[in-house]
């Protein structure tokens, strides 16, 4: 059970921060980590014009885009969460890893607060932050080591 | 005084929630405008000691206010005289008002003596702060160093207050969770204000030692 990787896409589609989880995270190079990125902001895009049920504006029903949440595959469960302001957090992991969505809105909460309140970090770039850093894979030990409880 | 429908004058907080220090403002409030004002001053500087410049002159007018109202909630009959008590009032009643705790120490530099350190584990003007690496030792928290350098101009004790970042050893603070903010690691580097006072100061509080 274990945490691979974080991505984190802006609203145009850029990779704004790709981040190793855990010891079974495979190395990927950093070009390989943009198109990814790129192109799983396009895939999410489509996929809610795919989709056989369309919302009302396309839009969910916490206010963001509607697109896809869940990629589960043989080896990989890959997780998204598009906030309303368009930025996406993914996830993966290895199959039956807990709290996925949890860890993902923990997530959401640190990004808007060591990020977003850094004057020194500008919106849409490439994270540089090494509070939100410190924060995430403090996290994910925590998550790790204690199951559910994180706070 | 008739109460104006103008969010500006109306009392801070929920008349019911009522601290003892007075009411309580949102850390998150204070640090999107904080981070506001130190954008600001960015545009304006040209290097990273005007910056800092520029941060404390911003705490600068605050102190010489908190100095004011603090002394005056305290209902001391005299005002501070020498140069321990000024130091122990702002490490514990300035701090008390304006973070809701006393400084977390108050010490005097071995090599020189005009020098003292107040200590503050979780200052909060940096809490959310990353200072890239091409800014070297700025820290965050030159404001609260010219809201000290305020106070003590105003209470007659002209110094020159500096902030700096140092890291905290190990075991050295601890505290249940490591943090006051939850979901945030155990903070690296603690904020060390040091108070510079000027020689007519040190001279002045030698001759009432006397």
């Amino acid at each position: 059970m274990g945490f691979l990787h974080l991505f984190i896409v802006n609203k145009s589609g850029g990779l704004i921060l790709h981040r190793p989880l855990g010891p079974a995270a495979p190395r990927i190079g950093t070009n390989e980590w943009l198109r990814i990125g790129s192109t799983f902001h396009s895939l999410h895009a489509i996929a809610a014009e795919a989709s056989p049920v369309k919302l009302p504006g396309n839009k969910n029903s916490s206010g963001a885009d509607d697109g896809i949440e869940q990629i589960e595959g043989g080896g990989i469960v890959l997780k998204c969460l598009q906030t309303r302001t368009g930025i996406k957090f993914v996830l993966t992991a290895e199959p039956g890893t807990p709290d996925l969505d949890m860890v993902l809105r923990e997530i959401y909460v640190l990004y808007s607060d060591c990020t977003l309140k850094d004057p020194f970090y500008e919106l849409e770039m490439p994270i540089r932050c090494e509070l939100f850093t410190n924060a995430v894979d403090n996290l994910i030990e925590r998550v790790e080591a204690g199951g559910a409880k994180t706070r | 005084m008739s109460r104006s429908s103008n969010i500006l004058d109306r009392p801070l907080g929920r008349s019911g929630a009522r601290s003892p220090e007075g009411s309580l403002v949102s850390l998150s409030a204070f640090a999107y405008v904080y981070s506001e004002l130190v954008q600001y001053h960015q545009g304006r500087a040209a290097s990273i000691s005007e910056l800092e410049r520029r941060l404390e002159s911003a705490g600068y007018g605050v102190g010489l206010k908190v100095l004011e109202m603090t002394a005056y909630r305290a209902k001391e009959a005299k005002r501070e005289t020498r140069l321990m008590s000024i130091l122990h009032f702002v490490s514990s009643s300035v701090w008390k008002s304006l973070f809701g705790k006393a400084a977390d120490s108050l010490e005097r530099s071995i090599d020189h003596t005009d020098e003292f350190m107040i200590i503050d584990y979780e200052p909060i003007a940096s809490t959310f702060v990353s200072v890239p690496p091409d800014l070297g030792q700025l820290s965050a928290d030159a404001y609260v160093s010219g809201i000290i350098a305020g106070v003590l101009d105003g209470a007659g004790f002209s110094a020159r207050v500096t902030a700096h970042s140092v890291n905290v050893e190990e075991g050295e603070y601890t505290k249940q969770g490591g943090n006051s903010m939850p979901g945030m690691p155990p903070r690296k580097d603690k904020a060390v204000f040091l108070v510079k006072f000027s020689p007519e100061v040190l001279s002045r509080d030698a001759a009432l030692e006397r």
